[in-house]
């Protein structure tokens, strides 16, 4: 019996003293921010929320993954403050306000000993659909072309359906992958594969002793400078999106996110500025 | 005989337990059910089976294709693994001399420990440009089979010998008695004694190799369909949760659900499975 009131007495002091203490830092007025949405961006953001939270001690921004769908939804609903996407609006969503912080290009990659060096875009449409299936018949060695793909719902995949025109039911993929490290890796351990990640991984990898190649698109190479200007085709930005015109803090983080002082960070991941 | 005032509390708190790990079962199983219901309210069951491919972002369901490569991962891990994780055991416990016997357990214990991850990336960098040589792409179900081999050849082996130790010494007494020699005895002795032991050892291996997710993701390929050979592409319904999960949303969204709840099922009858063959071989 004395063990159980020495516990009671334990608990009320806990509680009462949590009480005390959350009303406290209720006080200081932290603000808080919430970002949802694409995958792509959720790195980047992160560590741009880092260095906005350290100017501004009192803000607090929490960064969650969850693909720009979701991103999108979750601004809608009022879920979030600012939604993350890797693509611009659609007709359907233009009543949302989208801010672009960078760009970011998706390069079709291959392993570095595949003797290809360009595909025109019918060739590629013709590979992915399974009608050409062997790299003799682009001038290559003769071996079957394995087709790698990425995993339905993601940003990249969109894209890239989207500007060759294909539906993801007519691929005829050998293999599929999540993220774009996965991707590399298994292009660069398959001497006949085929690919496409977002440009500054592979460009990054490239320059790094791992054996794949960028293969150039409508003569463009694919390179972190032709998507800064804006000349190589298979590109998308990476957006911020708002329900209202952004007040406040919002407005406050969007302008620090778009500003050269994250010029470092956006380049640290491998995308792209946008032009000052 | 009664139970003293200390054994009562005690009974109560462990049924307490025990009914709280009962009903995480049944949560979780009543959650996939209502995170899938959205889907499973307006399309029929029977589509799940005989939608012509998965796209479900295109409005396609069809997990036949995961649930055949789900089984046959398994299947094939196990029948990998049953044989060297039993010799393994057999190794240590009755032939290999006792120093040694000490530090190949714990070299066994240690593969044990290797997190799922690590085997995987090994499969994806290693040993799928090795296959990839003899029969492209490289990611396959017979790598996914390979890895996952490996993966619960440890948990098999330790089980094993565990049930091993467990078989009573008067029935190594009465075989030397009899002089029996050391094959005859494992063969016709131990290896009957210790038969339940053994089974449960293969289950947890089995159970280890069905919901084996990152690694299987990353060697399988992931292509959805039934395979024709073993060095064809496959997903797993683990895999599709994981690859798809994080980009799903709406009836997307709850299909991968579906493949959890058939899953679960799977599991479910995999054990009822294994409970009766236990049942029937303890009373036959």
């Amino acid at each position: 019996m004395k063990q159980f009131s020495l516990f009671i007495i334990l608990l009320l002091t806990l509680s009462i003293s949590w009480g005390y203490f959350s009303e406290n830092s209720d006080k200081s007025e932290v603000k808080k921010l919430v970002l949802t949405g694409s995958s792509t961006v959720a790195p980047l953001l992160a560590e741009i929320a880092k260095r906005f939270e350290s100017l501004n001690p009192n803000v607090r921004i929490d960064v969650q993954t969850g693909g720009s769908s979701r991103g999108i939804n979750d601004v809608r609903a009022r879920v979030s403050d600012i939604g993350m996407a890797s693509r611009s609006l659609r007709l359907s969503e233009s009543e949302l306000f989208s801010f672009n912080i960078a760009l970011d290009g998706i390069s079709i990659i291959v392993n570095n000993t595949n003797p290809v060096t360009s595909l025109d875009k019918q060739q590629i449409i013709d590979i992915y659909k399974g009608k050409i299936v062997n790299w003799q018949q682009l001038g290559g060695q003769d071996a079957t072309i394995i087709v790698v793909n990425k995993a339905e719902g993601r940003s990249t995949l969109e894209l890239f359906l989207h500007y060759f025109g294909l539906q993801n039911t007519e691929l005829k993929p050998h293999v599929i992958i999540g993220d774009n490290q996965q991707g590399i890796k298994t292009v660069a351990g398959n001497p006949h594969a085929i690919g496409y990640v977002s440009v500054g991984s592979a460009e990054y990898e490239a320059g790094h002793q791992v054996a794949i190649k960028l293969l150039p698109l409508d003569g463009i190479i694919a390179s972190v400078e032709n998507v800064r200007n804006q000349t190589f085709p298979l590109s998308r930005p990476l957006n911020l999106i708002t329900q209202q015109q952004p007040t406040g803090i919002i407005k406050d983080f969007i302008a620090y996110a778009s500003s050269e002082q994250v010029a470092d960070l956006i380049k640290s991941q491998y995308f792209v500025p946008v032009a000052h | 005989m009664s139970l003293s005032r200390t054994d009562q509390h005690l009974v109560v708190g462990l049924r307490l337990c025990a009914l709280l790990v009962a009903s995480i079962v049944l949560l979780v199983f009543l959650f996939l059910l209502t995170e899938s219901w959205p889907i499973l309210n307006h399309i029929s069951w029977s589509r799940f089976f005989t939608d012509h491919s998965w796209h479900p972002v295109q409005g396609f369901y069809n997990i036949t294709p995961m649930l055949s490569a789900t089984l046959l991962t398994t299947l094939g891990a196990l029948i990998l693994a049953t044989p060297l994780g039993i010799a393994s055991a057999l190794f240590s416990r009755y032939y290999a001399p006792s120093f040694v016997a000490t530090w190949y357990r714990r070299l066994i214990e240690l593969l044990a420990g290797i997190p799922s991850v690590v085997y995987g990336f090994w499969g994806l960098t290693t040993l799928a440009p090795l296959i990839a040589n003899l029969h492209p792409p490289g990611v396959s179900l017979f790598t996914a089979i390979l890895v996952l081999a490996l993966m619960i050849l440890p948990t098999i082996a330790l089980t094993v010998e565990a049930a091993l130790i467990s078989v009573p010494n008067a029935y190594h007494s009465g075989a030397v008695a009899l002089g029996m020699s050391r094959w005859s005895m494992i063969i016709a002795i131990v290896l009957p004694a210790a038969q339940s032991g053994i089974v449960s050892g293969i289950m947890l291996g089995a159970s280890r190799a069905i919901g084996e997710t990152m690694a299987v993701l990353m060697v399988a390929g992931n292509v959805v369909q039934h395979p024709h050979s073993v060095f064809d592409s496959v997903r797993t319904l683990t895999a599709n949760i994981a690859l798809e999960m994080a980009y799903a949303m709406g009836d997307h969204r709850a299909a991968l659900f579906v493949s959890g709840l058939a899953l679960m099922i799977m599991v479910l009858g995999f054990i009822s499975l294994a409970e009766l063959f236990k049942w029937k071989s303890s009373y036959a």
